[in-house]
């Protein structure tokens, strides 16, 4: 590839992502009445797209060859529990990231 | 209260809702600027592109494209298939980035998966100023992930500390924002959608095709279960 058709092809990629953030703020700008519709998605949607995000970032884990998803278990078993029992954010977080490097480089 | 007062309150509140993301973009950053590195790519690549695309998985898939044929519109169609899932998260903040002025030019701009979860959660706290606070937490964010990818394409290759499973911080920032929702809503049933439609998609279609298939789901889902959603309360 030239370098022209490097920046075209990053201009691309910058254009497809842009697109996909600002349309549905172009297509229902602020001030106007947004339909009903939108409205009750706006409302339920963030609950399950927290929960997609979950499922995304462990959409790699392999359950039936290498570690069997065990460490990502365990981890977030840990930083289940330790939310529930402390409530603390950035406690929960580093507990479980501290457990899985753990498992990931030493055990598994 | 002055105005110079608020903003700096605004940022001192956002900053530590950021750690776990400085943890996890780091480390991915860095990795990002390393990949781009050995395939050829001075670090200007990983700087400009952690600026101007902003989003992880389109700019590791961006490297193939770049190291393969000129072929535009597949690079446009790809990216927006993979980065389909802005559209869900541009649909919960409406309502939340209207009335920031022009700062909301840069929360669209800078919106990815980690922003849109903390300013999606968070209740804004008092004293400070809602669109400074989530401006704060979208340009802290950027400015990690952009630090990261240029310092990996600039060094990338002499560091040799043990970072495996590091970037499992941001997994478990994602199941601490879910927990959060749990014990915040009375009305589970958006939650538990979002967990197993998606693992039907993945079940279904595998872990690069079953995005655009599980957001049809849950659109589709919240349509037909409007009632029982809204039964004991919104899910908010």
């Amino acid at each position: 590839m030239t370098t022209t058709q490097q920046i075209i092809t990053i201009g691309m990629a910058v254009l497809a992502t842009v697109l996909t953030r600002f349309l549905p703020f172009i297509i229902f700008p602020s001030g106007k009445e947004m339909p009903k519709v939108i409205q009750y998605l706006g409302k339920v949607l963030p609950a399950a797209v927290f929960g997609f995000l979950v499922v995304f970032c462990l959409k790699n884990v392999e359950i039936l060859s290498g570690s069997h998803g065990i460490p990502e278990l365990i981890a977030v078993a840990v930083v289940t529990v330790l939310h529930l029992w402390k409530r603390q954010m950035l406690l929960s977080i580093l507990g479980g990231t501290v457990v899985y490097m753990f498992l990931v480089q030493l055990i598994f | 209260m002055n105005k110079n007062g608020i903003i700096k309150r605004s940022l001192l509140a956002a900053f530590p809702y950021t750690l776990p993301i400085l943890a996890g973009f780091l480390f991915l950053g860095i990795t990002y600027g390393l990949y781009m590195n050995v395939s050829g790519f001075g670090f200007v690549y990983p700087m400009v592109t952690s600026m101007l695309v902003f989003a992880g998985s389109a700019e590791f898939l961006l490297v193939n494209m770049l190291l393969g044929a000129f072929d535009p519109i597949q690079t446009f169609l790809m990216i927006l298939m993979i980065n389909a899932r802005h559209l869900f998260y541009g649909i919960s903040l409406l309502e939340k980035y209207s009335g920031t002025g022009l700062k909301k030019f840069y929360l669209i701009f800078g919106m990815c998966d980690e922003s849109f979860s903390v300013n999606c959660s968070v209740d804004i706290p008092e004293n400070t100023d809602k669109g400074w606070f989530m401006f704060f937490v979208t340009i802290l964010n950027q400015s990690y992930w952009v630090l990261g990818a240029t310092l990996g394409g600039i060094f990338g290759s002499f560091i040799n500390f043990n970072t495996e499973g590091l970037d499992f911080a941001m997994t478990a920032m994602f199941v601490v924002i879910f927990l959060e929702q749990l014990l915040k809503e009375k009305n589970h049933l958006s939650s538990v959608l979002g967990i197993v439609l998606p693992v039907v998609s993945l079940l279904i279609f595998g872990p690069d095709k079953f995005i655009i298939p599980a957001m049809i789901m849950i659109f589709a889902a919240l349509i037909l279960l409007k009632k029982p959603l809204l039964k004991g309360g919104a899910a908010i």
